[in-house]
């Protein structure tokens, strides 16, 4: 791996966990789409309710990195393929209004009028993606700007293969989630029923991953050779044998197993996209062209390792708060009390701060141009913004809050 | 030869685009709805944890029960945010391709960094409001604060991309191409960045303070006066409050900045045409292309306030060439309602923190509970406006002095279709956020008593 390539694999690490994690998100509203039953429509709910959020930003760190790291190939891509991404982002702010707008939802007509709305949404961004990783993955994206066809880019073989590969993976990862948290919160019948799901959605997963595999290879020449070649080939078989034991997984309930086990299957065929492709981008355009130049490279790998230092804690808290089942319990309220001191604030210290922080800042911000004493009077601005709101809204939010006109 | 060479060399050279207008329509469009949001993911976490701090403080229910409450607002905000602000980094590409592909690598790791921001926020954003009842009491306030510090982070990572394309460095344009590329020089080695991150984050503050304190305000007029409302009331209340004045202070360093970086701009807020010394602004009025027609003149304060010298020369219009010029009247319409809310908003806040200073008690008036409804949608009229005011402002150029806007623009066709588009789906998203919010509204309140 070259320094050209690192940026590249981030943002295949980026894919991948976007594809396991997002693509599940969007699979939970295929089975909200397809249920009459409450219970299985709520339970989509509130297993992705506290993740979707953060699964989504896999996709903006993707992003973020190809414009940052391969400019061209990012604006080549973008402007080609931009009705399928269109459609992808419209599909993304429907599926996010969906989940701002579930909470408020009271009568059976509203939700089943959101679900089905924003379930639609939700098969179509992950195919629309689809459609656009094969246009790119069948070279059918050129570089420049708009250069390639803005149709043809992604209404081809390669592209519904990919779409449809996208869609159904999500559909059965979600199954298998679903199944998990539904048997770990102790709901059986849920467990029962979204395992049933995950076993026929897998079977069906499964073939449509073959029948990709076989249009693509009908479709996209340049595509074959790599896909057949070393190393590609490993991943190639890889994700069936992967995809083959996570059904046997789900089949004898171990769930969380088959979760792990699922997303190897999903990463296999990233794996092997990129390998099959390698070392070009786009056609005529290799990774070690399309990079941008070694100072932003650096930068960038040094950055995301740096995010990752707060990334990798953060995500292991939330993920074993969701995967512990911390928030599958009803709220509890006994060791939701503090220990009441109502004790009464400190105000005349801060109060005093506030003052010295304004008397500070004003003539400092207002009087140089630029320079760090300028700097120091605009900290004692902000300075005096946040101490004087502690100091005067926890008195008046005391005071204010007393009856005053009976 | 030497056009082969050039257009091999840029293979994002320079597109016939018929809808470069409605391409900029359609970006402004989607920021105009994304910012709003920005201010409730900047500032409304602090709200809410400062109520949750009052409650472990003091023990008091009520504290609780509003932090409890509004976090379901900022979840359901955070949310749309979410989707919106993704929206405007499809755009990017989309519509910008000629941006992107030249300036990409300069610019691009304030965007790779924001993203871990928004991790950060969405993570603990998620942590905090579905750990109500389940986390201790201390744990759950530790889980709100990475939501404000990612709140500041993601600001000024964002901004820090806006400053650069108001003030770019960190490059060489060698024929169409960046070479000799330093990210950092260009994000944070830039002066332009602090005026602005600073007057946006307080702006923050302002809206998210003033839209909720309009809230209770509204429910004030309408006879719902209880504790739970009043301290509602006067928390958001009193942190835009002191915001406000303090951002006509901020306002003016702003401005000294953009007339020593962007005279044209500077000029643009005016309208002022030649270079003058002792240049006077004039409220309200027309630029005609040549002069302000029916303005009130205040003689010599558009250059003590670029300067703080009432004889400072200012450069004019006149300066750049016509065709480099931003659209005067649009900026101008737009700096000055920035301006005049802004003043207007100080003065509100002024009665506010006047009468709890001397009588430690709320207004009593009818009009100051309208005014502070009506400060809500004011505080994001003026949001929008000084987004107006500087991004038209930069006008003709998306990198300034390095690329024009129809040099970014998109190569494919269809922008009015997707501009149509995507009006009908925000026209959606705002009826269902207006919605989700009046139903969190109405339901009971209800504080446990212990």
């Amino acid at each position: 791996m070259t320094l050209a390539e690192t940026p590249l694999v981030l943002m295949l690490v980026g894919l991948t966990a976007y594809a396991v994690l997002g693509g599940a998100d969007f699979g939970a509203a295929f089975w909200q789409l397809g249920s009459r039953s409450e219970t299985r429509r709520e339970h989509a709910y509130r297993s992705m309710g506290p993740v979707w959020e953060t699964n989504h930003v896999w996709l903006v760190f993707v992003l973020a990195i190809c414009w940052t790291a391969y400019p061209e190939a990012f604006a080549s891509i973008f402007s080609t393929l931009a009705i399928p991404l269109f459609i992808a982002a419209v599909g993304i702010i429907l599926r996010g209004t969906a989940y701002a707008v579930h909470a408020g939802t009271a009568r059976e007509i509203e939700r089943q009028t959101i679900d089905a709305v924003f379930s639609i949404s939700s098969i179509l961004t992950p195919f629309a993606l689809g459609t656009a990783i094969g246009g790119v993955a069948s070279g059918r994206v050129p570089v420049g700007n708009a250069e390639g066809d803005l149709v043809t880019s992604w209404v081809n073989p390669t592209s519904f293969a990919v779409g449809a590969i996208a869609v159904a993976a999500g559909v059965y990862l979600a199954a298998v989630y679903l199944a998990g948290d539904a048997a770990r919160a102790g709901h059986d019948d849920l467990a029962a029923a979204f395992r049933r799901r995950a076993l026929a959605s897998g079977a069906v997963t499964g073939a449509v991953a073959l029948a990709g595999l076989l249009v693509v290879t009908l479709d996209a020449e340049k595509l074959r050779g790599g896909l057949f070649g070393w190393p590609a080939i490993l991943a190639i078989v890889a994700s069936p044998a992967a995809g083959l034991a996570t059904l046997e997984l789900v089949r004898r309930a171990h769930f969380e197993a088959a979760r792990y086990l699922a997303s190897a299957a999903v990463a296999a065929i990233v794996v092997g996209w990129a390998l099959a492709q390698r070392p070009e981008l786009l056609p005529g355009l290799t990774v070690e062209e399309a990079a941008a130049e070694r100072p932003v490279l650096v930068a960038t790998i040094v950055g995301v390792a740096v995010g990752a230092v707060v990334l990798v804690p953060s995500l292991v808290l939330l993920f074993g708060l969701v995967l512990r089942g911390r928030f599958d319990r009803e709220a509890v309220g006994a060791d939701g009390e503090p220990r009441a001191r109502r004790v009464a604030l400190p105000r005349g210290p801060l109060a005093g701060l506030a003052i010295l922080a304004l008397a500070v800042g004003l003539p400092l911000t207002l009087v140089p141009d630029g320079g760090p004493v300028q700097a120091v009077g605009v900290i004692g601005l902000l300075a005096f913004v946040a101490v004087g709101s502690v100091a005067l809204g926890s008195a008046a939010a005391a005071v204010g809050g007393r009856d005053e006109d009976g | 030869m030497s056009a082969l060479a050039l257009a091999a060399a840029a293979p994002f050279a320079p597109v016939d685009q018929e809808y470069l207008f409605e391409a900029r329509q359609m970006q402004a469009l989607s920021f105009a709805v994304h910012i709003p949001l920005v201010c409730f993911g900047i500032a409304f976490p602090a709200f809410v944890l400062f109520m949750e701090a009052l409650w472990l403080r003091t023990g008091d229910p009520v504290y609780r029960t509003i932090a409890k409450r509004w976090s379901k607002v900022m979840l359901a905000l955070f949310a749309v945010g979410v989707v919106t602000g993704t929206i405007l980094s499809f755009e990017l590409g989309l519509l910008w391709p000629g941006f992107m592909a030249t300036f990409g690598d300069v610019f691009g790791l304030g965007f790779t960094l924001e993203a871990f921001s928004f991790f950060v926020e969405a993570i603990f954003i998620a942590i905090y409001v579905y750990g109500w009842d389940r986390l201790s009491p201390r744990a759950h306030f530790l889980a709100g604060i990475p939501v404000v510090i990612a709140g500041f982070t993601g600001s000024l990572m964002v901004i820090s991309v806006n400053a650069w394309m108001n003030h770019p460095s960190g490059f060489t344009l060698e024929g169409g191409r960046v070479t000799d590329v330093r990210p950092l020089a260009a994000l944070f080695g830039n002066d332009y960045l602090w005026h602005e991150l600073v007057h946006m984050y307080l702006a923050g503050y302002i809206v998210a303070g003033f839209l909720t304190a309009g809230v209770y305000a509204w429910g004030w007029l309408r006879g719902r006066r209880g504790r739970y409302e009043r301290v509602a009331l006067v928390v958001p209340l009193t942190v835009a409050a002191l915001a406000a004045p303090v951002q006509i202070v901020v306002g003016d360093w702003a401005a000294r900045v953009v007339a020593r970086d962007q005279p044209a701009k500077l000029a643009a807020f005016e309208g002022l045409h030649e270079s003058e010394a002792g240049a006077p602004v004039h409220l309200l009025g027309w630029y005609d292309g040549e002069q302000v027609r029916y303005g009130i003149e205040l003689p010599r304060l558009l250059s003590l306030l670029a300067f703080h010298d009432p004889n400072a020369p200012v450069e004019g219009l006149e300066e750049v060439p016509a065709n480099e010029r931003p659209p005067v009247n649009v900026v101008r319409v737009a700096f000055q309602t920035m301006v005049g809310i802004g003043c207007v908003l100080a003065a509100v806040s002024a009665i506010y923190l006047f009468v709890w200073l001397r009588r430690r008690r709320l207004p009593r008036s009818p009009w100051f509970y309208r005014a502070v409804v009506a400060a809500g949608p004011l505080s994001v009229v003026a949001l929008i406006a000084g987004w107006v005011t500087t991004e038209v402002g930069r006008q003709p150029w998306v990198v300034y002095g390095h690329m024009r806007t129809e040099e970014a623009i998109t190569g494919a066709g269809g922008i009015p279709v997707g501009y149509a588009s995507l009006v009908l789906v925000y026209a959606g998203l705002i009826a269902s956020v207006a919605w989700i919010l009046r139903r969190l509204a109405r339901a009971p309140v209800e504080v446990r008593q212990q």
